[in-house]
């Protein structure tokens, strides 16, 4: 992990007077596996399509290896696309399809046939050069896709929800094998998705966006495990967002009981947000944790049961191995280290924020 | 459901179409193959190798694949136009061009005189702008334009259909892969707007082929094209066998050209 | 930029080549000279003697008229074979479609031809019942081809669910099918108006004497000279389709639930009847 490959530099992009993206600065560096995640109209497609040529920025600079590239249309950039719904030309064979780069940059035939060769054996398909692209199934169509641009040996590869349309169990396959090409192709992926499981389970860095704004930057488990705001912690997986008072360093009250907890720096009887994740709830006896609760809700979820705990007027959902069925007497314990305390929402921009999802 | 009754609701339909669909058409060959006694003779068919009668069909087929040439060449760029500049370009276009049809479609070529001819709007232009005037009124010019403008609708509409229906994607993809507007055009929006072009042609090709309308308003009664000639031999000389002779002639070219459609409709489909 | 402008040109170019006849027309119906050669200063006269024309108004009643009869006679036929077809096997449905194509693809002169053939065979005096006959048969194919493609997209559950709350087939259809395919019914009643009203062709050939719509008044006239309360009624029917189209697409109360109302054409519908896989 090196220099920066991609700088964007304080972009800015507005649709008839919406605004998707305000004053925008993010780099991707070398050979870098980065994910902007986020929900439907977070402005993570517009950043994408502005790395690949397809939208100007309102305002702003592209910089791509410290040259400004913003206003270089598409077919001279040095990145390829791996478009949402594939779009394979549906009136060329597989091959074709592949070779559509290559043949416009004229290299010779030989070359052609040994890099679709070698571009369906990486994404393995061998053997489908003569198919037409509807012949394909969803996954097999997506595998061509990214066969497609990487034949042209880009230097960034920008992939647009390239599994929202597939099924579950192919998309997890799709996962690991995106994951593996990336290892074998040594080249910067930008991955586009709404699903946060994807992210977190490929991505080296994620970036999470709301309403054109990036929420906050961060390895994986950075963002899992320490959300800056109610949006990231409510957006990543399940959690529990309670008010509280931050009594003073490593002790917060939560619906008016004490929690020990192991963050610092939050001035004393400070208002915050408290995260605490599903699966960090202990379940005990009635009298055993820091507070009673009644559970009023159960449901068998496969590897856990999820169950609501109802306690001094707040509803935690809970995850645990143990079953309890509904109406008990129940009682919550957290580990001081799984309790996360984020700052209240300052600014009106912030608050806005809250409120999606 | 049990409803294997409600089927029968198509049977009047069905009826209507074998009396006025099928056995007319049947009357056509029937009449092409048999002389005013009824008895069976080629002559008919034949006869449109008498001078006359080829003379018209091969200025009907010269005017009409010019006539759908230049439908072609206007009607294409206006479809990509209307796909990248115009927001909302179906409604555009069918208002634009349904419009027109509300007025009877033989006085708007018929207005095509005043327009053209020796005193009509166009010299009276060239005139105030002190350029020579230009006549082609009664001549093969002027029905080629009334042709264009009578059936240009017909080629608008399909290409417009098909262009409009190419993914956005599927031209970013080329462009992302290295092609310019030119190689983008070539090797994805037409091959891909084939089939609507190829709609298009028919749809244009045979409307022209078979008019006499046109060829009667804008050429004056000099120019007489295979339509004429069918028109008069059913109207004028009631010779019905010998019409009917030629009708099935042009019958030919148009089933040639249903199956030209019909097989590039399939390969769209498929 | 510079694109853009070069389309808006042609773009123009093309509307003034679609609509000079009409402007041309429209300048002409007030025009005070007979002869359309010169301006002979304006007029009104034109429009107000065509109401006194009874030969014109004549053959306008009847165009009206027979556009109307045969649109109504063509989408009840149409629209019952449509709901037919949901019932009959793939192959049946492809052959009924085969030949509702043949009136669309065929030659309007060989059409034309054949029926006056038919006619003159069956020895059935040529009148407005054979044109009337004539236009419902070329008339039906754009309902057929306007309600099928809607017929494919309606949700067969909603009947379903109707029987299955205890609603009798033919209440069922009357209560939930039909008012789904109601915009699709009223287009296709709309385009067979439409393309009766412009026939010519075909009306040529099986109409008789003494028998006139305005499109075979028209060609009667058009070597002798025009009649310039033509123009004037022309002008006229025109603003007046203008009008309704107007206040159909721009007024907030004429939204319809069940998408709007467009009137499409020939090849539109062919188009259309294309992607369904014929």
């Amino acid at each position: 992990m090196s220099n920066k490959l991609i700088d964007l530099q304080h972009i800015t992009k507005s649709y008839s007077g919406n605004t998707v993206l305000d004053d925008l600065c993010l780099y991707i560096r070398e050979n870098e596996f980065l994910t902007l995640l986020g929900p439907s109209g977070c402005g993570k497609t517009t950043t994408l399509r502005i790395i690949g040529g397809f939208e100007t920025p309102d305002s702003g600079h592209v910089l791509f290896e410290g040259k400004d590239i913003t206003a270089l249309p598409p077919n001279k950039r040095e990145v390829n696309t791996v478009f949402q719904k594939y779009a394979l030309f549906p009136h060329m064979t597989i091959s074709d399809n592949i070779a559509f780069g290559l043949k416009i940059k004229k290299k010779s035939n030989a070359y052609i046939k040994d890099k679709i060769k070698y571009a369906l054996k990486l994404v393995n398909l061998d053997g489908f050069e003569d198919r037409m692209p509807d012949s394909l199934s969803g996954g097999q169509q997506q595998r061509i896709a990214i066969a497609r641009a990487i034949v042209n040996e880009p230097k960034v590869l920008l992939l647009d929800e390239p599994l929202g349309a597939l099924d579950l169990k192919l998309r997890q396959d799709m996962q690991y094998e995106l994951i593996r090409l990336k290892n074998e192709l040594g080249i910067t992926f930008i991955y586009v998705t709404h699903d946060q499981e994807e992210a977190l389970t490929m991505s080296d860095t994620i970036v999470v966006m709301n309403q054109g704004y990036i929420q906050q930057i961060g390895s994986p488990v950075n963002i899992y495990n320490e959300p800056e705001n109610a949006f990231v912690a409510d957006f990543i997986g399940d959690s529990n967002i309670i008010e509280g008072i931050m009594i003073r360093d490593e002790l917060v009250e939560i619906l008016g009981a004490k929690f020990d907890c192991v963050d610092k720096g939050f001035g004393e009887n400070n208002p915050v947000d408290v995260v605490i994740r599903p699966e960090d709830i202990d379940l005990l006896g009635p009298g055993e944790g820091t507070i009673d609760g009644v559970v009023t809700d159960t449901i068998f979820k496969g590897v856990h049961y999820e169950m609501c705990v109802m306690s001094r007027g707040f509803e935690f959902v809970v995850h645990s191995t143990d079953y309890y069925p509904v109406d008990s007497k129940v009682s919550i314990s957290v580990h001081p280290f799984d309790i996360q305390i984020m700052h209240k929402p300052e600014s009106e921009d912030e608050k806005a924020v809250e409120i999606d999802e | 459901m049990n409803s294997s009754r409600n089927r029968y609701l198509a049977s009047p339909y069905l009826v209507w179409s074998a009396g006025f669909i099928i056995i007319p058409l049947i009357m056509v060959l029937y009449y092409a193959f048999t002389d005013y006694n009824g008895r069976l003779t080629f002559s008919n068919v034949s006869a449109i190798i008498y001078y006359v009668n080829i003379k018209a069909l091969a200025l009907s087929v010269i005017f009409s694949v010019f006539a759908t040439l230049f439908c072609l060449l206007i009607a294409y760029p206006l479809c990509l136009i209307l796909t990248t500049v115009i927001k909302n370009g179906s409604s555009f276009l069918s208002l634009i061009f349904i419009l027109p049809m509300w007025m009877n479609s033989l006085l708007r070529t018929y207005a095509w005189q005043n327009i053209l001819e020796r005193k009509g709007v166009i010299n009276g232009i060239l005139a105030f702008l002190n350029l020579p005037p230009f006549y082609i009124i009664n001549k093969p010019p002027a029905i080629l334009l009334g042709m264009i403008y009578d059936f240009l609708p017909f080629m608008v509409l399909p290409v417009y259909n098909s262009v409009s229906r190419i993914d956005k994607d599927i031209l970013n993809a080329a462009r992302d892969l290295g092609a310019d507007s030119f190689d983008t055009f070539i090797r994805i929006i037409w091959p891909l707007s084939l089939p609507g072009v190829i709609s298009g042609i028919t749809m244009v090709f045979v409307p022209s082929l078979t008019t006499f309308v046109i060829s009667d308003i804008l050429g004056g009664g000099k120019i007489l094209l295979i339509g004429n000639v069918i028109e008069q031999l059913f109207t004028q000389d009631s010779d019905w066998n010998a019409g009917a002779g030629l009708s099935a002639i042009l019958m030919i070219f148009i089933v040639i050209s249903m199956f030209v459609t019909a097989k590039y409709d399939r390969e769209d489909i498929k | 930029m510079m694109k853009s402008a070069l389309g808006r040109i042609y773009l123009t170019l093309v509307l003034i080549f679609l609509y000079a006849p009409i402007a041309t027309l429209m300048i002409l119906s007030f025009n005070s000279s007979k002869s359309r050669a010169h301006w002979g200063g304006f007029t009104l006269d034109w429009y107000l003697e065509l109401f006194s024309n009874e030969e014109i108004m004549a053959a306008f009643r009847t165009t009206l008229f027979l556009a109307f009869l045969s649109a109504l006679i063509a989408t009840v036929l149409g629209t019952a074979a449509c709901t037919g077809m949901q019932f009959m096997k793939r192959k049946g449905r492809s052959v009924i479609m085969g030949i509702t194509n043949i009136p669309m693809l065929n030659a309007d002169i060989v059409t034309g031809v054949s029926l006056m053939l038919l006619f003159l065979a069956a020895r059935i005096s040529m009148g407005f019942t054979t044109v009337l006959i004539a236009h419902i048969t070329f008339n039906i194919p754009y309902v057929i081809l306007s309600v099928m493609p809607r017929y494919r997209e309606l949700n067969k559950s909603t009947y379903e669910a109707a029987l299955d709350l205890g609603a009798k087939p033919l209440y069922a259809f009357f209560s939930v099918v039909l008012p789904d395919l109601m915009g699709a019914i009223l287009s296709g009643f709309l385009m067979s108006f439409t393309m009766s009203l412009d026939d010519f062709i075909i009306t040529h050939f099986t109409q008789g004497p003494g028998f006139d719509t305005l499109s075979t008044k028209i060609y009667s006239e058009v070597k002798k000279g025009i009649n310039p309360q033509i123009y004037a009624l022309s002008t006229i029917m025109f603003l007046v389709v203008l009008l309704l189209l107007f206040i159909v697409n721009y007024k907030p109360w004429a939204k319809r639930p069940h998408g709007e109302i467009k009137v499409t054409t020939k090849t539109q519908v062919i188009v259309a009847s294309g992607k369904g896989g014929m």
